[in-house]
């Protein structure tokens, strides 16, 4: 775990004399709201954070914390993140990245780092379009999306981020979404907790070349219906009037109304350390303009302990040592053979 | 009957054999053994991409060079004295480098109707018997049958006894050359010291081999190689990559700083990934990445955190990280890149040797993007390139590139190592207080127009890099015309600053002026010099010098080189060096350029030096 400060930081300690230059109205705005008002709660010396991105809107992330930061090359974040972490364990290092950036370019190294479970955060703001590069269809924009690229409609399908991380073997899924403090404040600190690599996947509103995207689970005339905040321990009640719940039939997960015959006990019960439930849920991934559609889930999807990376690779190197001694160098140039000419 | 004991200058011996017959252990028994007894030396490794490629044919065949001597040793040789030809394509595809009246250690049983059919000789035709190879020395031998008849009692299957031949070949040598069995013995013993059957098998037929040699009355001839005159001290044998390795913890350890290398497998780079995997009590840290970038990627990381973030690769990998490269210049943080050099383009010729990657290492990334570039010329040369590459780097937190190649990778020399204390020191200095009044201003320079490492865990100078254009000194982003321009010259004139600070180029051999100046770079070292030393013994006004550092060049360069009526520039390429030497100097110099994935001959250098000079 990361030392922890006796000197208090507040979330103005953590704003930098940068200009924030995001549009007006876009969703990183709360994103970087939320993550200030967050790290203070975290008890974390300012000096032992490390924000990393890459390249696209969410990467100018760093500039605008007052902590140690590198706005690196497109899709890599991850893979640098990789090298700092496994020679500075201590830190406490947010990749902040995003669907094009995360998913697409740097979609090899968000794998990797994901199975190797490297002690750190992952914050992929998911707006699912192109927007630093003005307005192309992403990786996880849906099918038939008509962008500057695709004026026909894109033929891609998309990836579903969740289902993706739980594939990759990550030890902490969670989703949460820029218009929602509260929740995203309580993922940010669930994330930060956890020992291994944790993914949070944020939904995030650009307003000027994909606006409304994610407007049903963000508004609150259609949120209630829509989305499903999880809950560890508790039923999965959803619905204007917490009236609906789900319910496993077999593998198949159906909507159920709350009354008489069906209570809150006879739902399904969410489990984060169930892997299996955890892939039934990250498939709720309907179309919410389709009838018969599952709500969204928000929350946390799956947790589990796993050694992390650079502990073992520490591990290794104290058992050598103990084996070995401290390295000698005379004794590493000399080798086991030698000869004298005199 | 008496055995004659003939005595040598110096002797080449070619291993061949099919890539599983086991001629790179062979080879490296010999030269360990040759090395341990004081000879000079130089080998090369010369083997096929695919592990186990068809048996028997000409594409399958995999070969060691040694050239061991009394007297001084440069290279492996031109041609051999001796070739060991496991089956008819190891003797087909090497006939041409042995000479005139060499010895041929043929294993007839690699030449039976279907060896020769599947080294592509004419039906019925078997050079052993057809009077071809009449002139020749031809010591024909059943290794196959003898090794069976060896380990007849042994209680191993066939495929496992077949194994063991190699070893009934290199005991033979070792009575042929007079050498102690020991290091082998003692190799052995430890290779399979869990396995005592396959240990008591090979420790048999290598025996067997020693004494087919000393008890048959057709061996009349032995051969003594004396010790060289080597300068007094202590010595070890030292192949490329490993000195590379060596070199990296050495530099972490004299700096202070932990290693981190972050790689991703490939040939002819990844021995040292193995060899650095070993010394994990230096606490170094090896990441083998999910790819190219990631490798150096991680690295660039690492370096941030304050480690020595290093990373290696060859052609095709280093392709993939001239983005990150571009970033470290950006960042102005300390990273090593090595570049093993093998045949291209693309994946090219993975297992050959070429240099031909010189122009990417000096310009080829993405915009004004300088960064230093060093290179080494022998075996044990890498051990003192990669240090000096990681002097630099920090010193001036700057990405430096080594060039190595396959050739002196996998190639290996008697090294005189140094002591520790020997080792120029490295100063490292981690930023700690505020560099201004007011903030810390990440990229205010020094005298030597390198910027300071803060690194994350120090209060107070938390602050951001990244790989837009930054602002001088506060390094915020910057769009700004002027500033563009002047950074760009900053980081510029810091990458030429360098040159303040490496040592002037040398004459390797002759004087400083002068008819011819022979000028190379990397692993054409050997034979240029003795080409240059024959020809100089032959009367011949020509001298030698080896660019080590080719990014800045020496400042002392370009007066060297007006010094001379003509420069001689030989590369493995199609003239990249000659491109940098004429640019900068506006000289005519002239190329001899080898492209074949194959090292120069130091015969090769010698005629055209003749001929320049007739």
């Amino acid at each position: 775990m990361e030392t922890t400060s006796s000197e208090k930081i507040t979330s103005k300690d953590l704003a930098t004399d940068q200009e924030v230059r995001w549009c007006p109205g876009c969703g990183d705005y709360s994103i970087l709201k939320q993550v200030q008002t967050t790290i203070p709660e975290l008890g974390i010396p300012r000096e032992n954070i490390v924000f990393i991105s890459g390249i696209g809107c969410s990467s100018r992330f760093p500039y605008y914390m007052e902590t140690y930061g590198m706005h690196s090359i497109h899709g890599r974040a991850t893979a640098i993140a990789s090298g700092l972490k496994a020679a500075r364990p201590e830190l406490s290092i947010w990749i902040v990245t995003g669907d094009g950036d995360g998913l697409s370019i740097g979609g090899n190294h968000m794998i990797h780092i994901l199975r190797r479970n490297f002690n750190l955060n992952i914050l992929l703001f998911n707006n699912e379009i192109y927007g630093l590069t003005k307005g192309q269809y992403s990786p996880t924009s849906e099918e038939g999306k008509v962008t500057k690229s695709t004026p026909m409609g894109s033929v891609d399908h998309p990836f579903n981020p969740i289902a993706l991380c739980m594939g990759a073997d990550a030890t902490f899924v969670a989703r949460s979404m820029d218009r929602d403090p509260k929740h995203l404040q309580s993922i940010l600190k669930r994330a930060n907790d956890h020992k291994g690599s944790s993914f949070v996947e944020i939904y995030q509103n650009c307003n000027v070349f994909n606006d409304g995207a994610f407007e049903v689970f963000t508004e609150k005339s259609s949120k209630k219906n829509e989305t499903l905040f999880m809950e560890h321990g508790k039923p999965l009640i959803f619905g204007d009037n917490n009236e609906k719940g789900i319910k496993l039939d077999g593998f198949m997960p159906v909507i159920v109304e709350l009354n008489a015959g069906v209570s809150p006990n006879d739902l399904w019960v969410h489990d984060e350390h169930d892997r299996v439930k955890a892939g039934i849920l990250s498939r709720f991934f309907d179309n919410p303009k389709h009838p018969n559609h599952l709500p969204r889930p928000f929350g946390v999807f799956y947790v589990e302990d796993r050694p992390c990376y650079e502990d073992r690779m520490a591990d290794q190197i104290q058992q050598m040592t103990a084996k070995k001694g401290d390295g000698n160098l005379d004794a590493l140039l000399s080798g086991r053979e030698t000869w004298v000419i005199s | 009957m008496e055995k004659q004991n003939e005595v040598l200058d110096n002797v080449i011996i070619k291993f061949a054999g099919d890539s599983g017959d086991g001629m790179q252990l062979t080879g490296t028994q010999f030269t360990n053994t040759a090395a341990l007894f004081g000879n000079d030396l130089s080998t090369f490794p010369d083997f096929p991409a695919e592990i186990r490629a068809p048996q028997g044919t000409l594409a399958g065949v995999s070969g060691y060079q040694l050239h061991f001597g009394s007297v001084e040793i440069f290279t492996p040789g031109d041609y051999c004295d001796v070739l060991v030809a496991m089956n008819a394509a190891a003797l087909r595809a090497n006939l041409k480098h042995l000479k005139k009246s060499g010895i041929i250690i043929a294993n007839t049983d690699g030449f039976d109707a279907k060896n020769l059919r599947l080294a592509g000789v004419a039906d019925g035709k078997n050079p052993l018997e057809d009077g071809s190879l009449e002139g020749y020395n031809v010591i024909k031998m059943d290794v196959t049958k003898m090794t069976r008849a060896a380990l007849l009692d042994s209680g191993l299957g066939t495929k496992e006894i077949d194994r063991a031949k190699n070893m009934f070949v290199l005991g033979f040598l070792y009575w042929m050359y007079n050498r102690s069995m020991d290091h082998t013995l003692k190799f052995l013993n430890e290779k399979f010291a869990s396995k005592t059957d396959v240990l008591n098998a090979n420790l048999n037929v290598l025996k067997a081999g020693y004494n087919f040699g000393d008890t048959r009355e057709e061996f009349t001839t032995r051969f003594t190689v004396s010790p060289a005159k080597m300068p007094a001290g202590v010595y070890r044998n030292m192949m490329g990559n490993q000195a590379t390795a060596l070199g990296l913890v050495a530099a972490a350890k004299k700096s202070g700083l932990q290693l981190f290398y972050g790689t991703y497998p490939i040939t002819p780079a990844s021995d040292i990934l193995h060899e650095l995997s070993k010394h994990k009590n230096f606490g170094v840290k090896t990441f083998q990445a999910e790819d190219e970038i990631a490798a150096i990627c991680s690295s660039i990381g690492a370096s941030f955190g304050g480690a020595l973030g290093v990373t290696a690769s060859s052609g095709p990998g280093i392709a993939l990280k001239t983005e990150a490269m571009g970033l470290a210049l950006m960042f102005e943080l300390p990273l090593v890149i090595v570049n093993v050099q093998r045949g291209g383009p693309s994946t090219g010729l993975p297992t050959k040797t070429e240099q031909s990657d010189l122009l990417q290492a000096v310009y080829g990334r993405n915009g004004e993007a300088p960064i230093p570039v060093l290179a080494a010329a022998s075996p044990s040369d890498c051990f003192y390139m990669v240090y000096e590459a990681c002097r630099i780097a920090i010193e001036f937190m700057t990405p430096v590139i080594l060039l190595t190649d396959g050739y002196i990778a996998n190639g290996a020399e008697p090294w005189q190592f140094p002591k520790a204390s020997d080792l120029a020191e490295i100063k490292v200095k981690f930023t700690k207080e505020k560099n201004s009044e007011t903030k810390y201003l990440p990229y205010k320079r020094d005298e030597k127009l390198s910027r300071p490492w803060a690194i994350p865990g120090t209060k107070g100078l938390e602050h951001r890099i990244g790989g837009i254009e930054k602002q001088h000194e506060t390094g915020n982003i910057s769009y700004d015309p002027n500033n563009h321009e002047f950074m760009i010259r900053m980081r510029d004139a810091k990458v030429e600053k360098v040159a303040d600070f490496i040592p002037d180029q040398k004459i390797e051999v002759g004087t400083s002026k002068g008819k011819l100046l022979v000028l190379g770079w990397g692993s054409t070292y050997g034979a240029i010099k003795s080409a240059v030393i024959k020809a100089r013994n032959d009367g011949y006004d020509v001298s030698h010098a080896h660019l080590r550092y080719i990014k800045p060049f020496p400042k002392n360069l370009g007066e060297l080189l007006y010094s001379f009526e003509h420069i001689l520039i030989p590369e493995m390429n199609c003239g990249q060096l000659i491109k940098l030497i004429r640019d900068k100097y506006l000289i005519p110099a002239e190329g001899l350029n080898k492209i074949q994935g194959m090292p120069f001959a130091a015969e090769e250098i010698y005629s055209k030096i003749a001929e320049k000079l007739k």
